[in-house]
């Protein structure tokens, strides 16, 4: 194993056809961190996962997970490795302990029927063992899938929006499970769309159009880009955001209900135009820390497309 | 690669539960394994006959005598001919044939006795109704032997001499289709590898698509499967379903259809396992290629069609042009055809079967190194 590092990419690229999905990718992933891996739709998540499990092979680029080599040794990365898809894909056409049994054998376990009762328990699924997987909701597929790819006891996770359309209270369920397990030293790199869960990672990594934008903590990507930016409380928040947009230090506007955040590079122009918009109306300012939606909505906002998609 | 290199046993083996577990749920596909033979083996050997029997037939006798008398007898003793009555010329014979009411109208001219006695040898007419070329084929080809049995029969004493030479009379008839001699003993074996191709194909395709199209194929290759064992666990269930297919057909063939079955049993198990690998290879390679189950589908009716008409199970192999019995030549079912016929029908041995053996392994090997080639252990 080398060192602390459970996972090191440098500079993986992939093309499909001509578009260049995923461009110059590096990152590292410790033991026992969760890495929580951000971006926007299509920008090249999933390619980048797949890449590190050897579901596809990169084209160019290197590295290693738990100490193999992702080009050359995928078979022994594919049996430490859990890897819980984007969509769920278990056989809805066996049981629940169907499923469970057949990864079991894929892995050549030892005390299989042992070990699958024990999961069946710890999901609370013993009574359904025999159900249909197809019949289950949506958050029990969820769990399915992650105590499926848990079977074997694997080093490293890589979940692909495993929260995707799942209720908030079984999404912190599913979050308090992954700090246990990160507690018991396994690593854990895990895509999603959602801030609250971006904020309880360890680390983040930022991606758009195949390029990584950003990366660090929570704070350092929030400090890299150097925005100030302000909250404005108040009436006709719409029309304000539409009337600074594009003026002197506003480089962003988001809306957030009952208050609009304000966001820009150079603080001193930001504030003096806030000031200037805001004289005479009932508007309130208030100095506020970014957060990281304002961060990723900037990032979003200035990243350039080079992948050779039409948009 | 080391030991996770090598096939594992027990993978391949979680492979081969996990396909009779889904197997087990899919009714449909159940239902067809069993359906899809007893169908076609009623279709083919019940409804679609192309040797019918007892055919309308109206008569226009402008002579009578103990001669036409036993001659219209026999025509209906041959099955071939059901004599729905006498009509009083042409006109009304035409009329029948048009309306459909007869299949054939038999004219016997005036005079036909006393010139077949003087040795004159006349003509009868058979006018028919071709639009069934193939229906009526066999019974015209029947009534001129008839015509001269009844001859033989008759003629004894002073008109031995019609007897002997060349027919005392002949029989104006148009020559049409004429089909092999028993279609059902003809039809019957070869279903069973028309049947083993649709479905063979058909169902290998469909299983590996499925897995791609559900996305469970991405799952699978992220676990340390090795694609020759999810191949291989694949491929077992079909083999079994081949074997029952193998056995459902041969059973009806002979206990309904009485088909004689004069060939080895061992011969005829071993040349359908060759053929249901060849089919198996074909289905792995058309899901490699396939991108959806759509596309697996349309792949195997792409791949059936030449089958089922260019290997001698629809039209007689001899009949079709060159190029086509060149093409016929490459397809599996064509050589299995002439196994499956030959233990049937002729009892053929293993040194008979050999020229039509070795197509088929060659055919197997070729494909199997396509599909590997082109089987994707990658998402990419």
């Amino acid at each position: 194993m080398s060192g602390e590092q459970a996972i090191d990419v440098r500079d993986l690229n992939k093309h499909f056809g001509d578009k260049h999905v995923v461009r110059n990718v590096s990152l590292q992933v410790r033991r026992g961190e969760i890495f929580g891996f951000l971006g926007p739709n299509g920008s090249g998540k999933t390619t980048t996962i797949r890449m590190m499990c050897g579901l596809l092979t990169p084209d160019s680029g290197s590295g290693t997970c738990l100490g193999f080599d992702i080009l050359r040794e995928s078979s022994q990365i594919k049996r430490q490795v859990g890897y819980m898809t984007q969509r769920f894909s278990y056989w809805d056409d066996l049981t629940i302990r169907e499923n469970l049994d057949f990864v079991a054998r894929m892995y050549g376990m030892k005390h299989r029927r042992k070990r699958v009762e024990a999961t069946l328990e710890e999901l609370g699924l013993t009574e359904r063992a025999n159900q249909l997987t197809g019949a289950l909701s949506g958050g029990w597929k969820q769990r399915l899938a992650l105590a499926a790819c848990m079977l074997h006891q694997p080093k490293v996770l890589l979940l692909d929006e495993p929260t995707a359309g799942v209720d908030p209270s079984a999404r912190r369920d599913f979050w308090e499970e992954l700090h246990r397990l990160s507690a018991r030293g396994i690593s854990v790199l895990v895509s999603t769309h959602y801030m609250d869960e971006a904020e309880r990672c360890h680390k983040l990594a930022y991606i758009a159009y195949g390029e990584l934008l950003a990366r660090g903590t929570a704070q350092e990507v929030t400090a890299a880009q150097g925005l100030s930016t302000w909250m404005v409380h108040g009436e006709a928040l719409g029309a304000l955001s539409e009337a600074l947009r594009g003026r002197s230090g506003v480089d962003q506007t988001v809306l957030f209900g009952a208050t609009l955040h304000v966001s820009g590079k150079d603080g001193a122009a930001l504030e003096r135009t806030l000031r200037e918009a805001t004289a005479g109306t009932d508007c309130r300012l208030e100095r506020t820390d970014t957060g990281l939606e304002d961060v990723f909505i900037h990032l979003m906002n200035h990243a350039v497309d080079r992948t050779g998609f039409r948009k | 690669m080391k030991a996770i290199g090598t096939f594992s046993f027990s993978r391949w083996w979680a492979m081969v539960l996990k396909e009779f577990l889904q197997l087990k749920r899919d009714r449909l596909t159940f239902g067809m394994v069993i359906g899809i033979p007893l169908v076609q083996l009623a279709l083919f050997g019940y409804a679609i006959n192309t040797d019918p029997k007892h055919m309308p037939t109206a008569i226009i006798a402008a002579d009578r005598s103990e001669f036409t008398r036993s001659f219209i007898a026999a025509l209906e003793r041959s099955e071939y001919f059901r004599i729905i009555g006498e009509l009083p010329d042409e006109r009304a014979g035409r009329r029948a044939l048009a309306r459909g009411e007869a299949m054939f109208v038999l004219n016997i001219p005036a005079g036909f006795t006393r010139d077949l006695l003087r040795g004159d040898r006349p003509a009868l007419l058979v006018e028919a109704d071709a639009t069934d070329p193939v229906a009526t084929g066999t019974a015209l080809g029947s009534v001129e032997q008839i015509a001269r049995s009844v001859v033989r029969k008759d003629a004894g004493g002073a008109l031995s001499y019609l007897a002997a030479g060349e027919a005392p009379f002949g029989v104006h008839v148009h020559r049409l289709y004429n089909p092999e001699a028993n279609s059902r003993n003809n039809i019957v074996p070869g279903l069973m590898g028309v049947i083993l191709t649709l479905m063979m194909v058909l169902m290998t395709g469909l299983a590996m698509t499925r897995e791609r199209e559900r996305g469970t194929m991405e799952n699978m290759l992220a676990m340390p499967v090795r694609p020759f064992e999810v191949m291989a666990g694949k491929v077992v269930p079909y083999i079994a379903i081949g074997l029952v297919q193998i056995t459902l057909i041969l059973l009806v063939a002979v206990f309904v259809f009485r088909v004689p079955f004069m060939g080895n049993l061992v011969s005829l198990y071993l040349a359908a396992l060759l053929f249901v690998a060849a089919n198996l290879t074909v289905g792995i390679m058309l899901s490699s290629l396939a991108k959806n189950q759509l596309q697996a589908m349309q792949m195997t009716v792409f791949y059936f069609l030449p089958n089922l008409l260019l290997s001698g199970f629809m039209f007689p192999f001899q009949g079709m042009p060159g190029w086509a019995q060149c093409i016929g030549n490459v397809l599996p079912l064509t050589h299995f055809n002439r196994l499956v016929r030959g233990l049937f029908l002729k009892g053929s041995e293993w040194w008979d079967l050999w020229p039509s053996i070795w197509p088929l392994m060659v055919f197997t090997a070729v494909v199997m190194a396509i599909a590997v080639k082109f089987y994707r252990k990658t998402l990419d």
